[in-house]
């Protein structure tokens, strides 16, 4: 009662997705709050339900139960000041980049800005992601990279209080890719809006969260740890190749994801069948096929 | 991309002479041969049939009664610049008498040749596709954004898609004699008949494809929609249209196709101006000529036909978004 209301809560969240066979329950019991400006990871593995938990902030989807409060008030249908950085970049294909975020800032400022302003700030938006020289490019006219770049900078024009990214970088190579994540840095620490990314990547977990939010696996997958960074800001990725804390936070991400959450139930089962079958045909033929095996016998 | 082509193709004419060479036989002589084999066998074939009119008419036959069409239209303009000049001449010495004379001009009420008869189902087939497009096209985006629209009218689409124009006429005559009154109409009702006819055949295919076009677009897409909170018609605008239009330039094309071939039909039996009564005429008129005759108008409502498609595609280039698709 007499706490302050949080920035960003979601409280005992559980989803469930209509299928064929009954409804599917992807996630149960997520409970997640974030503060203003911090900067938070999602982690886990495919298909546990990372994008889902985005879009429930979003508000593309409705959780079955629990819900979402952004400073107090619940989210219940997505708008601009969510902003979301689609895992494909999810340029509309017949306008450039300009016109891209331009419609997008012609949505949320189209009112309080001016011709002249909404044309500066959209500029400068762009060139936030180094993509000024390419305004009036269609998508399929620039690379991956540069479609990515467009997509965040979109985000950004739409000066959003929560940045939803999934998977942002994923498709890119590594130089773009750490030169984004760099870029994205700053911008962030000018800016300081929230942003919950999504990421596979645990070197890029670590080294842009301020929190990293790792998650259990499906079906109904929860928050299985959140782990605290505190490195100082800002982080510069040379520098902390060799730092002993940094080195420590990536084995802990890593250890949660390989022993804890280890992908499949399924899969030690399978390694030691496998094992028990090369272990059996040195005492018959050369190399039967299993099926052969088991006929014969 | 034009330029770096040409001179790739220059580049490899001269590497390989030869081999260009044999593209070039293969783009235009063997298109060639076709089409003088087929004026050989038509030549042929066409003198072992004989009709109550005479033997059919083979491409000799038909490339006179071109020329004869041509000469006909010819006269025909001249009578009508005579005719004019006539009645210029007659108007002038009445206001040279009676200064305040009131002068009629009559319009010229000569036979319409075949050439005017093409201008006048182009006019029809183009009023008829417009009007068609113009129902078509909103009507299927707001089915296709609708999935319960969808689900009530695809049955009555793929119901009244395949019917013929056929059926439709009788039932579109007597509608348009007995709603259609006034004493002095704008358009004759023969011509009306025909229009309604045609636009009701063409319809479907552009309301279908429109449909199937706009209900398809990416769920990333209406995602962004979503985000930006675009109301309904910017929402249509921006992201609907721009994303259907390949299906619904495939649905006009088919339209266009479809009008142009139930127009004939509707003409000859509406009897509305045009190149389908020009048909009709010639055949009830059973001269020497007229199986020669009739043959150019086939040759010639084949041609439009074909220049109507280039047109559109033509247009579908200058809409689409997407340069680096292949159009044909
Ligand atoms: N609209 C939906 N309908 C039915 N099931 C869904 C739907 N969206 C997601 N799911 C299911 O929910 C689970 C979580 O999906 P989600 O897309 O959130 O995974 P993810 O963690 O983002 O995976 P990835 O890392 O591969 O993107 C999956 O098992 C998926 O099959
Ligand atoms: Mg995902």
């Amino acid at each position: 009662m007499s706490q302050p209301p949080k920035h960003l809560e979601l409280t005992q969240v559980d989803i469930d997705f209509p299928t064929p066979n009954g409804p599917f329950k992807a996630l149960q019991d997520v409970n997640l709050t974030f503060n203003k400006g911090e900067f938070v990871s999602l982690i886990g593995h495919s298909g546990c339900g990372k994008s889902t938990v985005l879009n429930i902030v979003a508000g593309l989807y409705q959780a079955t139960k629990g819900g979402c409060l952004l400073d107090g008030k619940e989210v219940n249908e997505p708008g601009p000041e969510r902003a979301v950085v689609f895992q494909n970049h999810s340029l509309l294909p017949w306008l450039t980049a300009y016109e891209n975020v331009e419609l997008a800032v012609k949505q949320v400022f189209g009112r309080s800005k001016s011709r002249a302003e909404m044309r500066e700030w959209i500029e400068h938006n762009l060139s936030l992601v180094h993509m000024d020289h390419a305004m009036d490019k269609r998508p399929d006219e620039i690379s991956g990279g540069m479609k990515q770049r467009v997509g965040i900078a979109r985000a950004l024009a739409m000066e959003p209080t929560v940045m939803l990214m999934d998977e942002p970088f994923g498709a890119l190579d590594a130089l773009t890719r750490a030169h984004l994540q760099d870029s994205l840095m700053e911008i962030q620490k000018d800016l300081n809006n929230t942003v919950i990314m999504i990421t596979h990547d645990v070197d890029e977990a670590v080294l842009l969260s301020d929190r990293i939010v790792m998650m259990t696996n499906g079906p109904a997958a929860t928050v299985g740890d959140i782990l605290h960074i505190d490195l100082p800001r800002p982080r510069d990725r040379l520098a902390l190749a060799d730092n002993p804390q940094y080195n420590h936070y990536r084995h802990q991400v890593l250890t949660f994801l390989y022993e804890k959450q280890r992908k499949t139930e399924a899969s030690p089962e399978v390694k030691q069948t496998t094992a028990e079958l090369k272990v059996a045909p040195d005492t018959t033929q050369p190399e039967p096929k299993p099926e052969q095996k088991v006929k014969a016998a | 991309m034009s330029n770096i082509s040409i001179n790739n193709g220059l580049s490899a004419f001269f590497e390989n002479p030869f081999g260009h060479l044999s593209r070039l036989l293969k783009s235009l002589l063997i298109p060639l041969i076709g089409l003088l084999a087929f004026l050989l066998i038509w030549e042929i074939g066409a003198k072992s049939i004989h009709t109550s009119l005479g033997v059919f008419p083979g491409p000799a036959a038909v490339y006179e009664q071109s020329l004869n069409l041509v000469d006909e239209h010819n006269r025909e303009r001249d009578k009508e610049l005579a005719f004019y000049e006539r009645q210029e001449k007659r108007n002038a010495k009445k206001l040279e008498k009676t200064p305040d004379a009131v002068i009629k001009v009559r319009p010229y009420t000569g036979k319409p040749t075949f050439f005017d008869q093409i201008g006048t189902s182009l006019i029809t087939v183009m009023t008829g596709f417009i009007l068609a497009s113009m129902i078509a096209i909103p009507a299927g985006i707001v089915i296709g954004l609708n999935s319960t629209l969808y689900a009530a009218f695809n049955p009555l689409i793929q119901l009244f898609k395949p019917v013929s124009p056929l059926a439709w006429l009788p039932l579109v005559t007597m509608v348009v004699s007995a709603v259609y009154v006034s004493k002095d109409p704008m358009f004759a009702k023969s011509f009306v008949t025909s229009l309604i006819t045609v636009s009701l055949c063409s319809l479907w295919p552009t309301l279908l494809n429109t449909a199937v076009g706009v209900s398809g677009i990416s769920k990333d897409l209406q995602n962004v929609s979503q985000v930006l909170r675009l109301n309904w018609f910017t929402h249509v605008i921006k992201i609907v249209l721009p994303s259907a239009i390949p299906m619904i330039f495939t649905g006009l094309r088919l339209s266009l196709g479809i009008a142009w071939m139930v127009l004939i039909a509707a003409e000859m039996l509406a009897q509305n101006p045009g190149l389908g009564k020009f048909v009709w005429d010639e055949f009830q008129n059973g001269s020497s000529s007229s199986l020669g005759r009739i043959m150019v108008a086939v040759l010639v409502i084949g041609l439009i036909g074909f220049l109507l498609d280039r047109c559109m595609l033509f247009l579908q280039r200058k809409v689409s978004w997407d340069k680096s698709a292949v159009l044909r």
